[in-house]
Formats: C-alpha cells, sequence, structure tokens
C-alpha cells in the first residue's frame, strides 16, 4: 500500500503541475483559501451566506434535472409535471427536492440578511456588498414566483391573473406592462414560455453574476468582524483597524472557520431531502383550464403575507399601497448603509434596530397565519354543507324554523358562522340578537351595510319576517335581545316582540 | 459622444492613427449594436404593440339565446380566436350571461374586478362571491362588498340571428380595452 503511495504520489503531483502551470489557480485559491478572518467570526452566525450559496447550486442541479423532462408549453407542462410526479423513476423526489430548496433558500436568505443587519456588517466598507445582497433577494423572490408559475396548475393561472391585475394598475402604462408581462393578451402558451425564459435563464444568469460579486468583495473587504458594543466604525480607520485586528487576533479561513460551514451547509441539504423525502413535492394542483371556476388560488408560502395584505387593505388604500410600497421598501433597503454606514455595529446598542426586525418578524408572521385559513373569504359550500346545529333550531316557531331554512338557502352561512362552522367573512351570529334590535336586524339584511351585500332585492317580505323572527332566537340563554328602548315608550311594550321561544343553553 | 471628441480635436492633444482608429471602432461598433437594438426592442415589445387598437379583440360567439332562459344567469365558455399551438386549455375562458329579458343581456367576465380571481354565481341569494380574497357582486354585476373598487367587467356583446356573441379577446383588468370600451374608467381615472 506504502509503496503504490509512494508511485502514485508524485505522478499526481507532476499532473497537478501540469495543468497548474498552464492555468496558474493554484496560488490564488490557496491565498484566498488561507485569508486570515477574526478569530471570533468563526461562529455559527456566519454559516447562513455558505447555506444559501449551496442551496443556489442545488436548485441549480436540480432545476436541470427537471428541465429534462419538463416541456415548457401550456398545453403540455402539467402532464409532462404529471410524468415527473408518477411516471419517471424519483422524478417525484427530483421535484419535491426543487421545492423544498426553493422555501429553504427563501427562509435563509432572509435568516442571512437578518444576521447581517443585526450584525452591522452592513456599515462601511461594505455597502455594496449589502445592496448586491439586496438584488440578491429580489432575485430570489422572483425565482420563487416564476418557478411557481412553472409549475402550470389552477394555482399557478389564476396568480399570472392577480400579477396581472396588480400589473394593470400602474398609471399610463398599466395595460401595456399587462400584456408585457402575459406576453399577449391573454394568460396563455406565451405567458408561461416567457416565465420559463426569465426562471431558467435571465434571473439565473444574473444571480450567478450577483453572487460572483457579492463572494468577490467578502474576499477582498474581509469577513465582517464580531461586532462588540463600543466598538465604533469611522470610515478614517476602519480599515486599519481590521487589518490590525486579523493581523493579530486572525486564523486562516480554511480550515478555522469553514469547518462550521461544512456541517451547515451538509445539515441544510439533508434537511431538504427529509422535507422532500417526507413530504413529497408541490402539486400540481388542478389542470391550468379557466373554465374550472370552482378553485379557491393561493399563493406559495413565502407570497401568503401579501395575499392576507391585499384582503385587509381598505379598497382606497390598495392601489397606491401596491404600488408605492415596494418602491419605498426597496429604496429603504438600497439606502440603509448611507444612512447608518458609520457608528456602532452590536446589536446590543440598537435597540431600534432589533425593534424593527421584531415588527417585520411578526407581522410577516401574523400575516402568514392569517392567510392560512383566509377569514376574509366566503366558504363557498357552506350553505349546503354545514347545516344549522339542533340547538338553534330547537323549540323553535313554524315561522322562525322558516326562517332558519331562508338563512341556509340564501347563503348566509357562506359568510356568517353558527355554532363555529360557517364563514368569518361577517361576525358569527350566535348571539346577534343581542346586538342589534328587530329594526336594526331587518335594516341590515334589507341594506347590508359595513361589508354585507344588501339582500332587499332576494327576499321577500315574508322570507325577511322568517329571516328575522329566527335572527332573534339567537342570544345566550339568560341574556335578553336587544330592545329598542324609545319605542316601548311610544307605542308600548307589546310593540315590539320579544325574542319568540324559550332559549336553548347553548353550550 | 465619442464622435464629437474623434470629429473636433482639441487643441492640446493630436490624435494618433492607432487612437483614431479605436475610436472608430468603437463608433462602428456602437452602429452594430443600434441595427441590432431596433428589431430586438421591437421583437420584445411585439406583444403590446401587435394589440394596438384593439386588434386582439374579436366577436366571438357564445351560443343560441334561447340556451339562456330570461331572468337567469348562466356560465358559458368560449375559444379565445387568438390561438398559438402551445396554447393548450388557456384559450378556453368563462364568463358569466345573465339574460334580462328578450335580447337585453350582461356578460360578465369571471375575473373578479379586484385582482382576477374567478368569481362564483349564487343564484338563490343574487350574488357573485369571490373565493380569493372576498368580493361580491349584486346579479346586475355591481360590487356588493368587499375589495373590488368596481363592478364586475362586463363583454360588449350583440345579438344576431338568436346568436349572441361578446367582443373578447384580452384578460379583463382595471386597465384592458374591455373596461374602456363599457364605458368604465380605471380606477385612477375616476
Amino acid at each position: 500500500m506504502r509503496i503504490m503511495n509512494a508511485k502514485i504520489g508524485p505522478a499526481v503531483a507532476k499532473i497537478g503541475e501540469w495543468f497548474d502551470r498552464r492555468l496558474q489557480l493554484a496560488a490564488p485559491i490557496r491565498e484566498a483559501a488561507e485569508h486570515p478572518v477574526p478569530r471570533k467570526t468563526a461562529s455559527w452566525f456566519y454559516v447562513f451566506g455558505s447555506a444559501a450559496l449551496t442551496v443556489f447550486l442545488l436548485q441549480v442541479v436540480t432545476g436541470i434535472l427537471l428541465a429534462l423532462i419538463y416541456v415548457p408549453s401550456a398545453g403540455q407542462a402539467w402532464s409532462s409535471l404529471q410524468a415527473l410526479n408518477h411516471d419517471v423513476a424519483l422524478g417525484w423526489f427530483i421535484r419535491a427536492m426543487h421545492g423544498w430548496g426553493s422555501n429553504f433558500m427563501v427562509a435563509i436568505v432572509l435568516i442571512h440578511m437578518v444576521q447581517v443587519f443585526l450584525f452591522g456588517a452592513y456599515k462601511f466598507p461594505r455597502e455594496l456588498t449589502w445592496i448586491i445582497g439586496v438584488f440578491l433577494l429580489l432575485m430570489t423572490l422572483g425565482m420563487a414566483f416564476s418557478g411557481q408559475v412553472l409549475r402550470f396548475d389552477q394555482d399557478a393561472y389564476w396568480g399570472l391573473g392577480i400579477g396581472a391585475s396588480i400589473s394593470s394598475r400602474v398609471p399610463i402604462i398599466g395595460p401595456a406592462a399587462v400584456k408585457l408581462l402575459l406576453g399577449g393578451p391573454i394568460i396563455a402558451g406565451a405567458t408561461l414560455s416567457r416565465f420559463f425564459a426569465l426562471h431558467v435563464f435571465v434571473i439565473p444568469g444574473m444571480l450567478i453574476a450577483f453572487v460572483g460579486l457579492h463572494l468577490l468583495m467578502v474576499l477582498k473587504l474581509g469577513i465582517n468582524e464580531w461586532p462588540m458594543p463600543g466598538r465604533i466604525v469611522k470610515r478614517a480607520t476602519y480599515e486599519r483597524e481590521y487589518h490590525e485586528l486579523t493581523k493579530q487576533d486572525g486564523a486562516p479561513f480554511v480550515p478555522y472557520a469553514i469547518w462550521k460551514d461544512m456541517f451547515f451547509t451538509a445539515f441544510i441539504i439533508l434537511a431538504i431531502a427529509a422535507c422532500a423525502f417526507y413530504f413529497g413535492p408541490f402539486g400540481p394542483t388542478g389542470q391550468p383550464d379557466p373554465t374550472i371556476i370552482q378553485t379557491a388560488p393561493k399563493p406559495d408560502y413565502f407570497f401568503l403575507w401579501l395575499y392576507a395584505l391585499l384582503s385587509l387593505l381598505p379598497p382606497s388604500m390598495e392601489t397606491p399601497f401596491l404600488l408605492i410600497a415596494p418602491v419605498l421598501v426597496i429604496l429603504a433597503l438600497i439606502l440603509l448603509p448611507f444612512l447608518s454606514g458609520e457608528g456602532e455595529k452590536s446589536w446590543k446598542r440598537r435597540p431600534i434596530a432589533v425593534l424593527t426586525v421584531l415588527l417585520i418578524a411578526i407581522t410577516l408572521g401574523t400575516f402568514t397565519r392569517l392567510a392560512q385559513f383566509a377569514p376574509w373569504s366566503p366558504h363557498m359550500n357552506a350553505w349546503s354543507g354545514d347545516p344549522v346545529p339542533d340547538r338553534f333550531v330547537h323549540g323553535t316557531t313554524a315561522l322562525q324554523r322558516q326562517g332558519a331554512l331562508v338563512f341556509q338557502f340564501k347563503q348566509c352561512r357562506n359568510c356568517h358562522s353558527l355554532g363555529n362552522t360557517g364563514g368569518q367573512r361577517g361576525p358569527a351570529l350566535d348571539s346577534v340578537a343581542v346586538r342589534l334590535t328587530h329594526d336594526q336586524l331587518i335594516r341590515q339584511v334589507i341594506q347590508g351595510g359595513g361589508n354585507m351585500p344588501a339582500y332587499g332585492n332576494n327576499l321577500s317580505p315574508a322570507e325577511t319576517t322568517a329571516l328575522v323572527a329566527f335572527l332573534e332566537t339567537l342570544h345566550p340563554a339568560g341574556q335578553s335581545p336587544a330592545r329598542d328602548a324609545a319605542r316601548d315608550i311610544a307605542l308600548g311594550d307589546s310593540s315590539q316582540k320579544t325574542s319568540g321561544g324559550p332559549r336553548r343553553d347553548k353550550r | 459622444m465619442s464622435t464629437k471628441t474623434v470629429l473636433v480635436p482639441s487643441s492640446d492633444a493630436t490624435i494618433s492613427r492607432r487612437g483614431f482608429f479605436m475610436k472608430l471602432g468603437i463608433l462602428f461598433n456602437g452602429f452594430a449594436a443600434l441595427v441590432l437594438a431596433v428589431p430586438v426592442v421591437g421583437f420584445l415589445l411585439s406583444s403590446i404593440t401587435r394589440g394596438r387598437g384593439n386588434s386582439y379583440l374579436a366577436w366571438v360567439p357564445l351560443g343560441r339565446i334561447d340556451e339562456f332562459p330570461e331572468g337567469q344567469t348562466r356560465l358559458a365558455t368560449f375559444r379565445n380566436l387568438n390561438v398559438m399551438p402551445t396554447d393548450g386549455k388557456t384559450v378556453d375562458t368563462a364568463c358569466w350571461v345573465r339574460r334580462v329579458a328578450g335580447e337585453t343581456f350582461q356578460v360578465f367576465a369571471i375575473n373578479c374586478a379586484h385582482l382576477g380571481c374567478p368569481v362564483r354565481w349564487f343564484p338563490q341569494s343574487g350574488l357573485f362571491m369571490c373565493p380569493c380574497h372576498g368580493g361580491a357582486y349584486y346579479r346586475d354585476g355591481a360590487r356588493a362588498s368587499g375589495p373590488p373598487e368596481r363592478g364586475l367587467f362586463q363583454y360588449p356583446y350583440k345579438v344576431e340571428n338568436g346568436l349572441i356573441s361578446i367582443q373578447a379577446g384580452e384578460l379583463p383588468t382595471p386597465g384592458a380595452a374591455i373596461a374602456s370600451l363599457t364605458g368604465e374608467k380605471p380606477p385612477c381615472a375616476s
């Protein structure tokens, strides 16, 4: 064995020398690998950048594998995805890796960004590294959205419609922007083809170039030192101080710091593989056939917060918000290193930075959580699927029962819940009689208001009477329904019907 | 700018033969880039320019008017006339046809005026409801509640020889030709 090594070793070295005499890459690579980094940066906090790079490479590899089977044609994309899922050996796994890789990539890029922000790494002289990072984030989100389009199913089709509707609101150029986005007047073959070109050629090409610049600057400017409270960044002195730090307390990047990156990277790849194996690929959902309208499209996980926002914004604020807010956010991110390019780096001395991150995280988290059960959407099948619970009709009069039927048949349940089933668009009606008097109920039903459509044209007087009679029974046991005191005085107690029927204990 | 420096040499710098050809080379490449840019930009913008003057719009038949009972709203589908071989099912489009009375119709786009999700008709309550963000419309397409800022988009229609046709071909969005044809203004104009 040793004899063989003795023979092979010099041979390999000779081949290596032959190549390096021509390529002359060994010296610069060694120099880059062994460049000194501040000892304290060999930390588990500094592993997210390399993890993002690794996941990106994983996406490139799995993406190329998918392209071996996938057909970017509106007529065949969906069936080629079905073939990947069911016919091609391990096609499902590669799709799942690519889908989960996308989720992990967005998450890791965001975590990397938060870490860089909290550690003040965007400050002098690393402003441009940060700005390029902002563009890398935008491209990552662009990849996530265009990837969702390539999974050409119902969600992708209607998601494109939402994208087109948003673009159409841009003043003056809106209609032209829609046609440019869709590649024509409607969502069709040309739309998928151009998103394929974006997802496979344009954005990845830009990503590779920008990642290269980003890495080059990390090498040239050095890894951000561990922020110490009270160590202030000044343009005049920072570079000298950093140089001294790496000289006095530095260690070569390889192997001193890189082993943690390697461990984390391997962990992330295994985590993606585990998710892919356990949860499987994403979709495709139903066929992208616009004549199938029984669908409730939802965006992928990372755009759920936007879905919630679009439902909850007041209508008048929506267009200005959609068109102005993204510009302001991107501008703020780009201007950040110029507005606070010097000063304290440690998050311990930057309470506003910490609070900003927390606020954004909580806001996005809340919106995402809300979007998972979408209380603003009518439950399209509640009126035919969720019966009025027995206890609400037990012991009621014939008129009130007729009202319960009207309540069900006129789809009130799609927006209003009773006994915790039904839509959440409008308020739950379990105790509506406590809130509204007889007259107010009639007015609300006939004229609508708040966020409720008017039902005056759709209810006969008899139906309205029955419905309101039923609604008046909806109050908790022991709590009397709302009464109009003024009317009592004017017309006497008998003018208002007290809620009919004995009240049952509901819970 | 480069032409200026070539043609008007400044007094203190004489131009060498090599420098002159270098600048001429840059100019020549600039010209080649311009020649290339014209068709490239034209190609990229073709999806906009092709549709100038509403040429995307065409009259598409929806069927005989007897298929649509008076006072009812029914789903109809049509095939866009602008078809490419790779379009698959996407050129089939649905719309809601409401026959008000006689030959008076309303043909609503399936797309919610908010963000384009497919609205569903509920005859019992006389409402169109959107599954995405909770928009609702009355039977005549007017906004009832939710985030939409306007009523449903309507296709222009005509009835000839007992056949109803609509003018379609564009995805209805607040800025699309369909919206302006029926007299609706985009939200920013109102």
